[in-house]
């Protein structure tokens, strides 16, 4: 059997933020394998550094030292630039809130993302229904945000990360603002397509009946990886 | 997408855009205003002296503008009248002669400049007999003058009057002569209706004893605002003997007036641009502060900078240009209703600038000019100001920004 690589794969993985008046390791040597498929929980106390984490994995804040590999290619040493264009192409995010562009409707923000792909216009229409479908809002495709509830919204969010195929997707806190009964279906959604569609997703949370569900759970104490329990194998789709 | 996000962008808060494009529309009303009525006056004071009298390029003797008198008077030669015909910008020249008088009534008398021109000429190159008020227009050999108001009323003549004309003669003689008067007429200029007679070029030569000779030729040229180069082109063909003068070079206070008043103009117009700057700049720096948190997710989902910068810009375009184009039509209907009805300032006011020398009316302009030139300071300014946000994004950190 070929051996699986990783989608994300991370060594040493150390930011310190010297801003303040002693640095803080905000994480501190992680190392860390992902693989295709998995539903993962990054969980911990308030401050052990779970968004910083994230960012770093997603592209979106430098390392201070160690290196992240997403489908091997390193990306703790490009530009700015390179690395825009890098998280356009291959990674979605969710965030806590205000995701979305107020002024655009639910379809418009999903289309937004292949827009910024320069995906053509009848890819774009298919895709985007297709998500609506996905998430459940194709009636709610033509709302602003401010007419949408949180859970809405959310869901919006995810089919947007969805929208430019990436290779998996981060959510920070995603069920922070929602009540429980929402916070479910966002996790109902969430699960059913990494069930079925081998959608890998990153995510963290404070909220026990979230880690329940999930597959794999990484326990963050100080910026460092205190436990890492696989609970239940990722759906085999080969 | 990108002209419908700006679009929208630009209505979320739609108090601040309306308040923003209101105080643009007023500031480019205002400014047009004062620059139609600033442009009208110096348009028509610039007429009433160089379009109505003076003509934009003259040929003297040499020395006459110096020292006006019949001893630097000139016979025109071949020469000149060669010089000017080739040049393909003068479309006609018009002979003067003209000599400083004694005007008198029968118990009245004053200083005036009596001025002989070939009647169909003038009418021609400075439509003099459009200035008639009553009586009738001179023609060719009459032995008669026109009279300005402003002069008749001070000697309290009237048409059909006898006017009385004493003076000195080309090398001395003596010169003195009665007519009877044809026509009155009345100058825009409050000073050049003081004191003109006219009198057929003809009977002129005849009173100074002066045949064949002018002091002047008054020349119509095709584009006024070339009468510079004109100038310079003439007197390099002709000889010392004569001068060629633009009416810069003739009136140089009126040309300081025009170019001093041009300055100040342009003085006010900061002021007031300055103004609007810092109220666009008010709502461009709530918006981009309000819209840390939305940039730092675009960034993050993969929105590249030079695209949010240009989304940023086209609201400003569009705000700046919907102001801009508010305040120009409003202002279409009004300057132009003002160029119809000037402003005529009324009784004590109006004596005062009367007394300055200035007609006490305000003429506004509906060149074009006054109107596109709004429109176009105001979008450099709203592009000027877009520097801020462009910047703002530019270092802006998706992390930090995401983290309040
Ligand atoms: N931009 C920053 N500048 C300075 N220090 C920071 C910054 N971001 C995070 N930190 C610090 O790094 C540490 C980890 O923060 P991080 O936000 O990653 O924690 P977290 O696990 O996401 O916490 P929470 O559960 O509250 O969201 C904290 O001590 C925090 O104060
Ligand atoms: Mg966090």
């Amino acid at each position: 059997m070929e051996e699986k690589k990783p989608i994300i794969l991370t060594k040493n993985l150390t930011k310190v933020y010297d801003t303040g008046a002693v640095p803080v390791k905000a994480v501190n040597s992680v190392s860390l394998e992902v693989f295709k498929g998995e539903f993962t929980a990054l969980v911990g106390p308030s401050g052990s550094g779970k968004t910083t984490l994230l960012n770093l994995i997603g592209g979106l804040d430098h390392p201070t030292s160690g290196q992240v590999l997403v489908n091997q290619v390193d990306i703790s040493k490009m530009k700015k630039s390179a690395l825009i264009d890098f998280r356009l192409q291959n990674i979605g995010f969710v965030f806590q809130a205000y995701n979305l562009i107020p002024v655009l409707t639910a379809k418009e923000n999903i289309e937004f993302v292949m827009l910024l792909q320069k995906r053509s216009k009848g890819e774009r229409e298919q895709r985007v229904r297709e998500l609506l479908n996905e998430v459940d809002l194709l009636d709610k495709m033509n709302d602003r945000p401010a007419q949408l509830s949180g859970g809405q919204q959310q869901r919006v969010a995810v089919a947007r990360a969805l929208a430019s195929k990436p290779a998996f997707i981060l959510a920070d806190e995603p069920t922070a603002n929602l009540d429980s009964k929402t916070a479910g279906n966002l996790l109902d959604l969430m699960a059913r397509l990494n069930h079925e569609e081998n959608i890998t997703f990153i995510f963290s949370t404070h909220d026990q009946r979230v880690i329940d569900r999930a597959h794999r759970i990484i326990t963050l104490v100080d910026g460092a990886v205190a436990e890492d329990q696989l609970v239940a194998q990722p759906v085999d789709h080969s | 997408m990108l002209l419908k996000l700006a679009w929208r962008n630009l209505w979320r808060n739609k108090r601040r855009s309306l308040i923003t494009m209101g105080s643009i529309v007023f500031a480019v009303l205002l400014s047009i205003l004062m620059d139609s009525v600033k442009k009208g006056l110096l348009d028509k004071m610039k007429d009433n002296v160089v379009g109505f009298y003076t003509g934009y390029v003259q040929v003297h003797g040499q020395g006459y503008w110096e020292d006006k008198t019949l001893e630097n008077s000139f016979e025109p030669a071949s020469l000149v009248t060669e010089a000017i015909s080739g040049n393909s910008q003068v479309t006609s020249a018009v002979p003067r002669l003209e000599s400083f008088v004694l005007a008198a009534s029968d118990n009245l008398s004053k200083g005036s400049m009596l001025v002989g021109i070939e009647p169909a000429d003038e009418t021609a190159v400075t439509g003099l007999n459009d200035k008639l008020v009553s009586g009738e227009y001179l023609n060719q050999g009459d032995q008669a003058v026109l009279l300005t108001e402003g002069l008749a009323d001070y000697l309290r003549l009237g048409i059909n009057d006898t006017l009385v004309i004493i003076g000195q003669g080309y090398h001395g003689v003596s010169a003195a002569g009665k007519f009877p008067i044809k026509g009155l007429i009345k100058f825009g200029s409050p000073d050049l209706n003081k004191g003109l007679i006219y009198l057929p070029l003809s009977t002129t030569q005849q009173l100074f004893g002066a045949e064949n000779r002018l002091t002047s030729l008054v020349l119509q040229i095709r584009d006024n605002p070339k009468s510079r180069q004109v100038a310079q082109q003439l007197q390099a063909n002709l000889s010392d003997e004569y001068e060629v003068m633009n009416w810069q070079a003739m009136l140089p206070e009126l040309d300081q007036v025009i170019q001093g008043e041009e300055a100040e103009n342009v003085i006010f117009q900061i002021v007031l641009y300055m103004l609007i700057a810092f109220g666009i700049f008010g709502t461009i720096l709530m918006m981009t502060i309000e819209r840390q948190y939305e940039f730092g997710v675009l960034l993050a989902i993969g929105m590249k900078r030079h695209i949010l910068s240009g989304i940023v810009i086209l609201e400003n375009i569009f705000l700046a240009l919907m102001g801009a184009c508010m305040g120009i039509l409003l202002s279409i209907p009004i300057v132009y209703y003002l160029y119809k009805v000037p402003i005529r300032l009324q009784g004590q006011l109006a004596e005062a600038y009367e007394n300055f020398g200035i007609e006490p009316i305000f003429y506004f302009s509906v060149d074009a000019v006054v109107f596109y030139s709004q429109g176009v300071v105001v979008l450099l300014l709203a592009l000027a100001l877009a520097f801020y946000p462009m910047l703002k994004i530019w270092k802006l950190d998706p992390v930090k920004a995401m983290h309040a």
